[in-house]
């Protein structure tokens, strides 16, 4: 099962391949990870985006606990949580396709970013299944480049994960 | 006060009271060994290979409560010490590990002897760091031996680059350590342990299974009070002997691979197993899904959230530090009015009784033709009062060491038990001996292993380490063979030892007495005439039957119940 995974680890060199490291020297999944500094700028914040049993959810939520440099974990798919990904995506915009285009973005609540005779860049925000849905609605053929962030994470209401 | 990063590192090393570091010197370190140099508080052991240095203080470590603590250049020094280093993250062992760098100005560049030390470093440390401001290293290396010695334990590396150990600083060692993501667990939680109680008062078929955790947590007089209150079999792991008295009548011995029978048929058909400070590993509980065949509750005592349920379901996880939360175990049950259905209890130790019959687990032929191993061991048991320190290597001589050794006592069986790493043993007798000064060390090895890090018998004699080195010499890597006799055809790929050398004659060449044994009414004798020789170290190469194997096997992959005992062959 898909899980999302958020904490908060002290801002030092390194502590980012200690994440990574774990997760392939344990052989778990890693769907996508995120991270950048927080308002306390000794922290940075990473959401990572992972899938597996029950007991390897665990085991993951336990060996991150156990790195020194991780101050706080939270496995925001066991509650309420909202998630947001951004994504750039080039687009060859030309002819008809640019209306078109266009329009599919508004429908979409996005935003074209850059125009060029021949392109468009297309901001979008949303869920992962929102940002493929809008993939799959414009077609692969005009698609040029998509950059996407990976999936940022942040519990509903009260659900908090601070110091 | 303003020193040089280097002179901080010494005085931190003092401020520590450590009273032996175990190194190397080379080009990143040379202001550190300059320090070393100009005082007498912290004693350098130099050895011969950087692995040796690590498995030094690994050896210090275990058979003291102490944190380890070795000193290595960088590139070659590092890379040397890494298998050290695993051996200790696999085990457990607090230790602190100092490597040179080199200048900050030059890191990336692909410097003469760099190695990114940390990235080699991090899959097998507790935690480590790279000191790039001398003002930062007093509070790195206190926190190294914070984070090494607390929580479960392990090796902290702490890396310094030649330039920060030249420039200056204010020096002030910090009291205390305060990481904000870092909280070691300390009692276990009171209901948890009251349920545990419970469970344990009512089981009809109690087995204790009690690792390593015990050793390091200093809790073998709380296990063996639990044991003897409650009357229950206990095994102890390869990492847990000694944790309870190997001789007494409630020791079922180790299970596992290697184990007795009447141990591993405890631990697969009782109703109630309270592990503490292990971590069912494979070479325990072999096949997980056979394990779980049969239903059992499950209480686990563990230091380490993730040892809890990583491949056994757990009924009453308790994370807390072993020797505490056996502490309020023994509490709550001395203060219960309930005591173990004595009948129940009575049954449950006939069939145990039936399986130590049985299996006889530990049981050989004798020969007067050839030496067989265990004869070895046996005998060293005896003449050593079987209260001398035991090192071993890896391989068969470490399993009927572990078998037929009787540990009495925690910290005085001192072997590499998660990583298996040849070599360990004759480096590690070296930290023992230096901790334990007037005390018997012996470093029970094979012709296969002792050549690993055989170049120590040069440190031994600059020492003078009286360590007995007891090899036992089959002219096979043992433990292959074996495996290829059962598993691999009789096709004995690269596990005959040719052309070894004399090793009568090396360790006389090292300055150290050596002995030949080739037959078993010379075992003995030997055995007397080398613990007699207090101030030497003694060689001493038995000639042991090339064709044993060590009984019962439970074969890789298979359950504790299908075991393979020596007359089923």
């Amino acid at each position: 099962m898909r899980h999302i995974i958020s904490l908060l680890m002290a801002n030092e060199a390194g502590a980012l391949s200690r994440v990574a490291g774990l997760f392939s020297a344990r052989g778990y999944n890693i769907e996508s990870l995120s991270v950048a500094p927080t308002e306390d700028t000794t922290m940075s914040r990473m959401t990572i985006v992972t899938s597996g049993s029950d007991a390897v959810i665990e085991q993951i939520n336990k060996q991150l606990n156990k790195l020194v440099d991780v101050v706080a974990v939270m496995d925001l798919s066991e509650g309420e949580h909202l998630e947001r990904e951004l994504m750039l995506v080039k687009v060859r915009a030309q002819g008809d396709d640019r209306e078109e285009l266009k329009r599919m973005t508004d429908i979409f609540c996005g935003r074209v970013i850059e125009v060029s005779n021949s392109t468009y860049t297309i901001e979008l925000t949303g869920e992962g299944a929102k940002l493929n849905n809008f993939l799959e609605t414009i077609g692969r053929e005009l698609i040029l480049e998509t950059v996407r962030t990976g999936a940022s994470g942040i519990g509903s209401g009260e659900r908090i994960l601070k110091l | 006060m303003e020193l040089t990063g280097a002179e901080i590192v010494i005085r931190c090393l003092q401020e520590e009271q450590v009273e032996y570091v175990f190194g190397y010197p080379g080009g990143a370190v040379l202001f550190i060994y300059d320090e070393l140099f100009k005082q007498d508080k912290v004693k350098h052991v130099l050895v011969r290979h950087e692995q040796a240095a690590v498995h030094a203080a690994d050896g210090y470590s275990r058979s003291t409560e102490k944190v380890g603590v070795a000193i290595v250049t960088s590139g070659p020094g590092l890379t040397n010490a890494v298998t050290g280093i695993a051996t200790a993250y696999m085990d457990s062992i607090p230790m602190v590990i100092i490597s040179g760098q080199v200048p900050t100005y030059a890191i990336g560049e692909d410097a003469f002897q760099e190695v990114d030390a940390v990235g080699i470093t991090r899959p097998c440390v507790k935690h480590n760091f790279l000191v790039k401001d001398p003002k930062d290293i007093a509070a790195t290396i206190k926190k190294a031996f914070y984070l090494a010695s607390t929580g479960r334990p392990g090796p902290v590396l702490v890396d310094i680059p030649k330039d920060v150990s030249n420039q200056k600083a204010h020096f002030e060692y910090p009291a205390s350590v305060n990481i904000r993501s870092y909280h070691p667990p300390g009692n276990g939680d009171g209901g948890q342990i009251k349920r545990a109680a419970q469970m344990l008062l009512e089981a009809k078929r109690p087995m204790i299974y009690a690792g390593g955790g015990v050793v390091l947590s200093g809790a073998s007089g709380q296990l063996t009070d639990l044991v003897r209150l409650l009357g229950f079999p206990v095994t102890n792991t390869l990492m847990g002997l000694g944790g309870y008295p190997a001789t007494d009548r409630q020791s079922l011995g180790m299970p596992g691979m290697h184990g007795t029978y009447e141990a591993n048929m405890a631990m697969h058909h009782c109703d109630v197993l309270l592990a503490v400070g292990a971590r069912f590993d494979d070479r325990v509980i072999g096949n997980v899904e056979h394990f779980a065949q049969e239903q059992r509750k499950i209480i686990h005592i563990d230091i380490d959230p993730s040892s809890i349920a990583k491949r056994v379901k757990v009924d009453v996880p308790i994370v807390g530090d072993v020797k505490l939360v056996l502490d309020e175990l023994l509490g709550v049950l001395r203060s219960s009015r309930q005591k173990p259905d004595a009948a129940d209890l009575a049954a449950w130790w006939k069939q145990v009784d039936e399986w130590r019959a049985k299996g006889g687990g530990l049981r050989y032929r004798n020969s007067s033709e050839i030496i067989k191993p265990q004869f070895v061991i046996e005998k060293l048991y005896e003449i050593t009062g079987g209260d001398a320190y035991i090192t071993s290597d890896v391989g068969q001589h470490q399993m009927w060491t572990a078998q037929y050794y009787k540990f009495d006592k925690p910290r005085r069986w001192v072997n590499s038990g998660g990583l298996g790493t040849m070599g360990f043993g004759l480096p590690a007798a070296m930290g023992v001996q230096l901790a334990h000064p007037g005390e018997t060390v012996a470093c029970v090895t094979g012709e296969g292993s002792i050549q690993m890090n055989i170049q120590e018998l040069s440190t031994c004699k600059q020492f003078r380490l009286p360590i007995k080195v007891v090899a036992l010499n089959n002219r096979y890597l043992g433990m292959v063979r074996q495996w290829q006799e059962f598993f691999h055809g009789n096709r004995y790929s690269e596990s005959y030892m040719d052309a070894l050398p004399d090793f009568v004659k090396l360790a006389e060449a090292y300055g150290h007495v050596g002995m030949r044994i080739d037959n078993p009414s010379d075992v003995e004798p030997a055995l007397k005439e080398a613990f007699a020789r207090k101030n030497d170290l003694v060689f001493m190469d038995f000639r042991t039957d090339s064709t044993e194997n060590v009984f019962p096997m439970v074969p890789g992959g298979k359950g504790l119940s299908e075991v393979i005992l020596a007359e089923d062959l």
